[in-house]
């Protein structure tokens, strides 16, 4: 039985209330509907939130058995330099694993998993994660702005001991020009939306969920839950009806408190679905992008076992409120402001180095000393434990997983920074180690010497001539 | 332990320039300014030096690498010159090299002089940049500055010591009171205002919990030395000041990376001082040090190194401070000159700068009278480089 066997979600800290978007951009005649946007922090992006889900996703799950990651987004800060590999990276996933990333249409995640599923089906991997997330740049004052919201799912692929079966799939494409962005560009153009809506949403999304039914001879009264993204969210409710479903029987679209998450929407929509799932429950699911996939799952007995997921639920309760419309700009690098000339030092890395030291950069990897049993961070060859001394007797150890508490912090307003103060710390690991991170997702306030972190990916830094988005791990408050 | 350096090497000629934002003046001039006033000192002739050693930290701010830039502003007639760089200790690892050399009897006389350029950055602060730590570190450590490195270890020391935070920054804040007192009365420093308490807290935060007076200067200058054999040096001059310890010690990664040290404390700082007491033969330093420039880039290293120079118990600092312990006019002054924070901090130079306050003050020729302290017999210097859980730290005393 080929199916889910595990899911995760991210949604970043920040939301906007699109009262602080009409506030900024009503004078451009855009009037956003009432709600919010799950907006990335300035040291977010897709990668760091694929990251975050895919952890979500694994807790529990023994990382040797990954051996396939399929990235799905739109908004992948690399066209050179598979996305995919970088978060097989940063997940301390084995080397012998494929990867792949799908990129181009917000149909991507969809495909992802229909993929994976495929690849297990086809008996070339075992278990396959699966991330989609979508982190994307909207013009200010564009539709798309209030519309976009960012987030990541993920979901682990396997044959055995799946908590959804995958029983089917359908899917159409065309090439539909509702959006676009051509390599280069910053910015999506996009056509007159009723034209989306009318020729492309509705159209679409009819179509290949008529397709599944009809090709697995099914009622759409069948399913517990219908996923599908609800780009307008009067249209979604007309489409179910002209589908003839029931209105309860649909999975909430997100649009109101995460907003459209391109790629990820499906999958987080999924993920939600599934938190709330019960035995014996059906699931159908479909994307919008280019034509869409439709697919289908029937949930199993082990989805009583799932437990210490965040998945959608929390994230969505888990929020702070951004009520700067300039904060959002800056964090966005949509408009340029003065870090000083400290903010001007450029930051370069060395390539080499960085993969030479990939495990303790982008795994956040060290060493535990095999004759005293002391963990440290960096990697050492050299045990730290002064008591100890022994020369190269460590094996690796991962640190990414391990809680720790603050051994003490400042806030710093000299460092160059888009939202000072630079909080910053040492931190004192669970189990052993110790080692000094910047700190994410916090104010200084609420910072304290022994309050309890857990280690997040974040980017670093984008260095715009030599192209380089640079990453690196952080310590945040345990997150709800 | 090995016989030491005590009374083998004097310091028979010492110069420093003012110290400050001197727009006005390069490397060059700083160096040339601090030697003049050191030859003259020593009564020597340039050709009488036999080799020099030269420290500079941040070399890309102003003089390039290597030693050539000492060797060309001064003319040094084809004499041995060694660049040293030792973070904050530059200027007085230049000056263990000087003393080795005499001491080894490789040379009769040595030169030390640093300088540091720093002004010339167009920004406040030290120079940023990633590389200060080497490549692996800039990819993984947090972006900190300064002023951030040293406010963890005050959170440190009020969490250790239960202090809430109004009562640390009152405690910081007589720290630096004390140090603008002197640095106001010194025409060489760099800050000369006093201020007050008050004015201290209310000051705005750089890196919590420090504030701007939590800080010391970053500034421009120059200091510089001349030794010789202890043997040879009252044949320069009657009043020569005898090195009675140097020593350093680095950290060994036990602070950073094991969870022993307790962050409130710096553990090179203890570690160098313990075996400098032994190398000059004090028992009690509490007692035995007259007075001492200490490395007070922020006001808690300063408070810090009281307790880690065992001037003060551990976590009793403030009892001393709050006694005027470390005032001017009290039994054991500290920073007579103003210290980093008043006289101001050009890395590569700080070092001698120290030992120039130590040198007049033993000499009894500091320039002004309501600055001298009566009848000092040893001081002590010490710098700290880098941070406090991954750093190095020197001290030397010396005394008559």
């Amino acid at each position: 039985m080929v199916g889910i066997k595990s899911y995760g979600a991210y949604i970043p800290r920040y939301r906007m209330d699109h009262g602080t978007l009409f506030m900024a951009v009503a004078f451009l005649g855009s009037f956003p509907a009432p709600g919010e946007n799950a907006v990335a922090s300035h040291d977010e992006d897709t990668l760091t939130m694929a990251v975050a889900a895919g952890i979500d996703c694994l807790s529990g799950v023994r990382r040797e058995v990954v051996d396939g990651l399929y990235l799905a987004s739109t908004s992948q800060p690399y066209m050179v330099r598979q996305n995919s590999a970088l978060v097989a990276t940063v997940l301390d996933l084995q080397s012998s694993i494929r990867t792949a990333d799908f990129i181009g249409s917000t149909k991507s995640g969809t495909t992802a998993l229909l993929s994976a599923l495929d690849t297990v089906k086809g008996e070339t991997s075992g278990n396959i994660l699966v991330c989609a997330s979508d982190c994307r740049l909207s013009k200010p004052g564009s539709p798309q702005e209030s519309l976009y919201g960012d987030g990541a799912a993920s979901l682990l692929v396997g044959r055995d001991e799946v908590i959804a079966a995958f029983e089917g799939s359908y899917s159409i494409t065309y090439d539909f020009p509702d959006r676009w962005r051509a390599s280069g560009e910053k910015f999506e153009h996009a056509w007159e939306d009723r034209f989306i809506r009318d020729s492309g949403y509705s159209q679409f999304i009819t179509e290949v969920v008529s397709g599944l039914l009809k090709k697995y001879e099914l009622n759409i009264k069948d399913f517990a839950k219908i996923v599908f993204p609800g780009l307008y969210a009067r249209e979604h409710g007309a489409i179910a009806k002209k589908l003839g479903a029931d209105p309860a029987q649909l999975q909430d679209t997100l649009l109101s408190t995460v907003g459209d998450t391109g790629s990820a929407s499906p999958l987080m929509m999924l993920v939600a679905a599934l938190e709330d799932a019960k035995p014996g429950d059906k699931i159908l699911v479909a994307s919008f992008g280019n034509g869409g996939d439709a697919m289908f799952f029937q949930v199993t007995e082990k989805i009583k076992n799932v437990a210490n997921k965040r998945a959608v639920k929390k994230h969505v309760a888990s929020k702070k409120d951004l009520a700067s419309y300039e904060k959002y700009l800056a964090f966005r690098n949509l408009a340029p402001m003065d870090l000083g000339m400290r903010g001007e030092i450029s930051i370069k890395t060395p390539m080499s180095a960085l993969f030479r030291e990939r495990k303790v950069i982008l795994s956040l990897c060290g060493s535990k000393c095999r004759r005293c049993g002391t963990p440290q961070y960096p990697y050492q060859r050299v045990c730290v434990n002064p008591d100890c001394g022994a020369v190269d007797q460590m094996e690796n150890y991962r640190f990414s997983d391990k809680k720790g508490v603050v051994f003490t912090y400042t806030g710093d307003n000299l460092a160059a920074s888009i939202d000072p103060p630079s909080i910053y710390g040492l931190v004192d690991f669970d189990g052993g180690g110790r080692f000094w991170f910047d700190f994410a997702d916090c104010d200084l306030d609420s910072v304290e010497v022994g309050m309890p972190v857990e280690m997040t990916f974040r980017r670093r830094y984008v260095d715009e001539p030599s192209g380089v988005h640079g990453y690196s791990w952080k310590a945040a408050p345990i997150r709800a | 332990m090995a016989e030491g350096i005590k009374n083998k090497v004097a310091i028979i000629g010492m110069g420093c320039t003012k110290f400050g934002e001197l727009w006005d003046k390069g490397a060059d001039d700083l160096m040339v300014d601090a030697f003049k006033e050191c030859i003259e000192d020593a009564g020597i002739e340039k050709k009488d030096i036999n080799a020099a050693w030269f420290g500079v930290h941040f070399e890309e701010q102003s003089v390039g690498k290597g030693a050539t830039s000492l060797a060309l502003a001064l003319k040094l007639p084809f004499i041995p010159v060694t660049r040293t760089e030792n973070f904050c200790a530059t200027a007085t690892e230049a000056f263990r090299g000087a003393c080795y050399g005499v001491a080894s009897g490789a040379y009769d006389i040595a030169l030390a002089l640093g300088v540091e350029k720093l002004k010339d950055t167009g920004y406040g602060g030290l120079p940023g940049g990633p590389g200060l730590m080497g490549t692996k570190n800039a990819l993984i450590m947090p972006k900190l500055t300064a002023p951030g490195a040293f406010a963890m270890m005050a959170t440190r020391y009020f969490a250790v010591y239960g202090l809430k935070p109004e009562e640390g920054k009152r405690m910081l804040a007589k720290v630096s009171v004390k140090s603008h007192y002197n640095g106001a009365r010194n025409p060489k420093a760099h800050l000369r205002r006093e201020v007050t308490e008050e004015q201290i807290i209310s000051a705005p935060i750089i890196a919590w919990p420090l504030g701007l007076f939590d800080c010391c200067g970053v500034s421009d200058g120059s200091a510089a030395a001349i030794v010789t054999r202890a043997d040879m040096a009252r044949k320069f001059r009657p009043d020569p000041v005898y090195v009675k310890a140097l020593q350093v010690a680095l950290s060994s990664g036990e602070e950073l990376m094991y969870t022993r040290w307790d962050g409130a404390h710096v553990e090179t700082t203890y570690r160098a001082g313990k075996l400098a007491y032994e190398e000059a033969g004090v028992r009690n330093p509490r007692e035995e040090i007259s007075m001492a420039e200490v490395h007070d880039c922020f006001s808690i290293t300063e408070a810090v190194t009281m307790e880690d120079l065992q001037f003060s118990p551990r976590g009793k600092v403030n009892e001393d401070i709050e006694a005027g312990r470390f005032n001017h006019d009290g039994p054991q002054p500290i920073q007579p000159d103003g210290g980093l924070k008043c006289f101001g901090h050009p890395i590569g130079a700080s070092g001698l700068r120290m030992i120039y306050e130590m040198y007049k003050q033993l000499q009894g020729k500091v320039q002004l009278p309501e600055r001298q302290i009566k009848n000092p017999k040893l001081g002590l210097t010490h710098n700290l480089g880098g941070f406090p859980p991954m750093n190095i730290v020197s001290i030397a005393i010396v005394g008559l």
